[in-house]
């Protein structure tokens, strides 16, 4: 079974949100379930550091041996890091989505959008686990 | 691909050890078959290309032709020269519509008593429909035996070495497209020196009853990885090996795939000669090419593409990531001009136009058997 740690927030997308060491920032990345999904991951096209979205707005794409994936900010915010070691690395998402894996670091826009993302118990149900 | 179909899938006499494995199961060609197992593509594929990896393909549909006029009636749904072949060997062909364009492409053995065709699971029953009319005219029976029998490749360039205490069949003699009947672990069976990886490599035929303690034996040896169809597919692109329903279907001719050195017009008429004959008088007018991509991402099977002039050809037929070489590979038609290695052209990848070069396959240039 998928691991889904009890102290971060997820979408219906399969996207994680986890908190940093600065309260205003998140780091972003795919749950386990999803890596399990898409299979070895082979590149990740991630934004570049200074780039704004809005919530749900794509903001790259992960590509496996079997499949392509979009990825959805879950959200709104600027961009204040991006994962380089993804570049050369992308197995990092497969092996250690919620650590080594982080895809993405986001300086919160509305901070009140945290609160509707789902909690662990929320996307267990949501995958049906 | 029969996955729409409502008819309940099938399933190959490995599916439990499938399961038990943990392998992740997808409904393919109406059968449930392992698309990778939890070491994933990436592993299976490199196991294939450095050691040895084995693959359930009995989904793979066989046909047996017998009487007197076996070789004359497969001669003559088939592109290729069956009288050429010695008893104890095989080869690649292509079944073909009265247009030359292709039903399906198929294995050919020739035995001392009868023929046998082997032909994709997805099109099997389109291909006995297609060729049974034919029978009387030969005086042949065709006997499509494909629920009765399942099939193992074991791929790699260790093959021969991990297979061979298992048998006393010489293997050493069996030459690449060759085959033999003899024993493995104790139980009869068809052994094949082909392949669909460019590697080294055995098929085994054999009856689904024998199946599974085949596997037993195989993968007792502790020297031979699983691998699912996910593998198979980037070995078979890294060679530029065609996939039915991918890089040929009912609307191309082999001509056009590249494929013309299936194509026997010198041995007299078959289904498809005369069709295939004046495409090659009037011009083939697009050719089957090999490209990779710059950049990462993968131009996947039905991604629009664009020839040099900018004009629409179509469609990505295959395209993956290259295991082996690490740069996303793919097929795609062009028009025969723009066919050249070298050529610049592009693909749409999710609204974005990429650069594409055409290059010839096969793209992995060290594989023990090419």
């Amino acid at each position: 079974m998928a691991n889904i740690p009890q102290d971060l927030l997820y979408t219906e997308d399969h996207e994680f949100v986890k908190p940093t060491g600065d309260a205003d920032v998140v780091a972003i990345g795919i749950t386990d379930y999803a890596q399990g999904e898409l299979g070895d991951i082979v590149y990740i096209e991630l934004p570049k550091v200074g780039a704004s979205f809005g919530k749900h707005d794509v903001f790259g794409t992960v590509e496996a041996v079997k499949a392509v994936s979009e990825l959805f900010i879950p959200v709104s915010g600027e961009i204040v890091a991006i994962n380089d070691r993804l570049d050369k690395e992308p197995a990092l998402v497969n092996s250690d989505p919620y650590g080594e894996g982080w895809m993405i670091k986001v300086r919160l826009k509305n901070v009140a959008e945290r609160d509707e993302l789902l909690g662990a118990g929320e996307y267990e149900k949501h995958l049906g686990q | 691909m029969s996955d729409a179909s409502n008819a309940p899938l099938k399933r190959t006499p490995f599916y439990d050890i499938h399961k038990a494995l943990g392998a992740k199961i997808v409904p393919f060609a109406g059968y449930e078959m392992p698309v990778q197992y939890p070491a994933g593509i990436t592993v299976e594929h490199n196991a294939v290309r450095r050691e040895c990896g084995l693959f359930d393909v009995s989904h793979m549909g066989e046909f047996f032709v017998t009487g007197e006029r076996a070789v004359d009636f497969v001669n003559y749904v088939t592109t290729n020269d069956v009288p050429k072949l010695a008893v104890g060997q095989a080869h690649y062909s292509t079944i073909l519509h009265d247009g030359g364009t292709i039903v399906d492409d198929c294995l050919v053995y020739r035995f001392a008593d009868k023929v046998m065709m082997v032909v994709n699971a997805s099109n099997a029953a389109k291909d006995y429909a297609h060729i049974a009319p034919h029978t009387a005219q030969f005086g042949v029976k065709l006997e499509d035996a494909s629920d009765g029998y399942a099939l193992l490749a074991l791929q790699g360039p260790k093959a021969q070495e991990i297979l061979q205490p298992l048998t006393q069949v010489k293997l050493a003699d069996i030459g690449y497209y060759h085959f033999t009947e003899g024993e493995v672990a104790g139980m009869p069976m068809i052994v094949s020196r082909t392949g669909y990886t460019g590697e080294d490599g055995f098929e085994l035929y054999h009856r689904n009853e024998h199946g599974v303690k085949l596997w037993e034996a195989l993968v007792g040896t502790g020297r031979v990885t699983p691998a699912g169809l996910g593998a198979r597919d980037t070995l078979r692109l890294e060679m530029g090996m065609a996939l039915y329903g991918n890089d040929i279907d009912d609307t191309t001719t082999p001509l056009e795939a590249n494929l013309q050195w299936l194509v026997k017009l010198a041995k007299g008429d078959f289904i498809g000669s005369d069709a295939l004959k004046k495409q090659k008088e009037g011009g083939v007018p697009r050719k089957l090419v090999g490209f990779t991509l710059p950049d990462r991402n993968i131009a996947r099977h039905g991604f629009p593409v664009f020839d040099a002039d900018g004009n629409a050809s179509g469609e990505v037929r295959s395209g993956t990531m290259s295991p082996s070489l690490g740069i996303p590979i793919g097929t795609a038609y062009l028009p025969t001009a723009q066919a050249k290695e070298g050529t610049q052209f592009e693909v749409e990848i999710r609204g974005k136009r990429v650069p594409a070069t055409v290059v010839k396959p096969p793209f992995y240039k060290d594989g023990s058997h090419l």
